[in-house]
């Protein structure tokens, strides 16, 4: 777990970690459930070592990290305002791809319009769990709102897949 | 599709074209399609590729240059206008971009007129309208007109509509094109219930969201089919594997 949303979740006030990654399940509803329960602790544990968490063990309760209730430092504080000033972004990763079709076709390794359309299977099936998952979930669910985001840029990527197979098929007409 | 079981949908050597010689075109380009009955088929590909042409051949609404056409083991394609016009209004549903909903009449009403043009009773179309505007979540809108629904409201009427009289196959053309993402995912679910009550459904559309909701989906290119993909089964299993949580 991202270590920036572990602090971010502690800026409204201490919590446990059990809270934490109650709260996490709720935000990510089924896009969650690749989330390992134990990452939360070792994100924690980390941050306590960098001085950007302490951590108040409960009277009488054994020194283990559930039992924990986490706080930020300032120096967490700081860091929280810095990463919500950010505005970094994930960037696509297409070169890959695009390097794949044209090494494929130069070599005659493999048919790049073959390649795309399994490429094209595999969004389309990403895009189909998505998008089942966002039919499942409740009115006025917080993880509606990631699974239409991730809907959206699958749909933006079968779109690129589709520019791709037109411009594919083209050159291979003219061979 | 295995031996023995009857297609719901059957085309052979389906073939559309306007004009004659230099200006021919090849709208529909030696089809062979079949549907099972209670499939979920979409039919995917750029505007002007002939989907929608296909769809209107498939339904009645236009006659094929060429080619041979079944519905549930009837031959279509070479019945009188009579016959295909009883057809269009008993067998087949159709669910259109722009709705075309009669803006005069409410959202009952018009789910009523086909029942009534088939030859029921006020009193059974009447009761039909109801329980089909249940159906699709609408029972409360029954009074409305057109105009008083959201684009989402307004498509599961005309979606209620083309259930009327029952229809052995609902054909639908760019059924979310007019829709934001919340009326598409109300229109995709009531496909997904319509499915799950096993009506054989045609859907030809640009939308991928759909697309990738069918049980088959097929692309096509200047007339003719392309690509075939068969979407059921052998997913990626978790949803987190959807995104990159660790960091």
């Amino acid at each position: 777990m991202q270590q920036e949303v572990v602090l971010a979740l502690l800026a409204k006030e201490p919590s446990h970690g059990y809270q934490l990654r109650a709260r996490l399940r709720q935000a990510l509803g089924p896009l969650g459930d690749a989330m390992n329960d134990g990452q939360i602790y070792v994100t924690l544990t980390r941050l306590e070592k960098a001085g950007q968490v302490s951590s108040e063990r409960a009277a009488g309760m054994p020194d283990r990290p559930d039992r924990k209730m986490y706080a930020l430092t300032a120096h967490g504080q700081q860091r929280v305002a810095s990463w919500l000033a950010e505005v970094s972004w994930p960037k696509p990763d297409l070169a890959e791809f695009h390097l794949k079709l044209l090494a494929a076709a130069a070599a005659r390794l493999a048919d790049p319009v073959a390649i795309i359309d399994a490429q094209r299977r595999e969004l389309l099936r990403r895009l189909r769990d998505a998008q089942r998952a966002a039919m499942a979930e409740p009115d006025g669910s917080e993880a509606a709102l990631l699974l239409e985001g991730v809907v959206l840029r699958l749909q933006a990527d079968l779109r690129w897949l589709e520019a791709c197979e037109r411009s594919w098929s083209g050159r291979k007409a003219r061979t | 599709m295995t031996a023995g079981t009857q297609s719901m949908v059957r085309a052979r050597g389906l073939r559309k074209e306007y004009g004659s010689q230099a200006t021919l075109v090849r709208a529909v380009d030696g089809v062979d399609l079949d549907v099972a009955p209670g499939e979920t088929l979409a039919v995917m590909g750029p505007s002007g590729c002939g989907k929608s042409t296909l769809l209107h051949l498939l339904g009645g609404l236009d006659r094929a240059s060429a080619g041979e056409l079944w519905l549930a083991g009837r031959r279509i394609d070479t019945m009188s206008e009579r016959g295909m016009a009883a057809l269009r209004r008993d067998a087949v549903g159709f669910v259109f971009q722009a709705f075309h909903l009669m803006d005069e009449l409410t959202a009952a009403e018009n789910v009523e007129l086909p029942v009534l043009l088939a030859g029921r009773s006020p009193r059974v179309a009447r009761r039909r309208a109801g329980e089909l505007l249940e159906r699709v979540g609408l029972a409360d809108r029954a009074r409305h007109l057109p105009s008083q629904l959201s684009g989402g409201q307004r498509q599961r009427v005309a979606i209620a509509r083309a259930l009327a009289n029952r229809p052995m196959v609902v054909l639908a053309d760019e059924p979310t094109g007019n829709l934001d993402s919340e009326a598409t995912l109300d229109v995709l679910r009531l496909f997904e219930s319509l499915h799950e009550a096993g009506q054989t459904l045609v859907i030809v559309t640009h939308d991928s969201r759909i697309a990738a909701t069918a049980d088959r989906l097929i692309s096509m290119r200047d007339g003719a089919f392309i690509d075939e993909t068969r979407l059921t089964g052998g997913t990626s299993g978790r949803l987190g594997a959807l995104l990159d949580l660790d960091g």
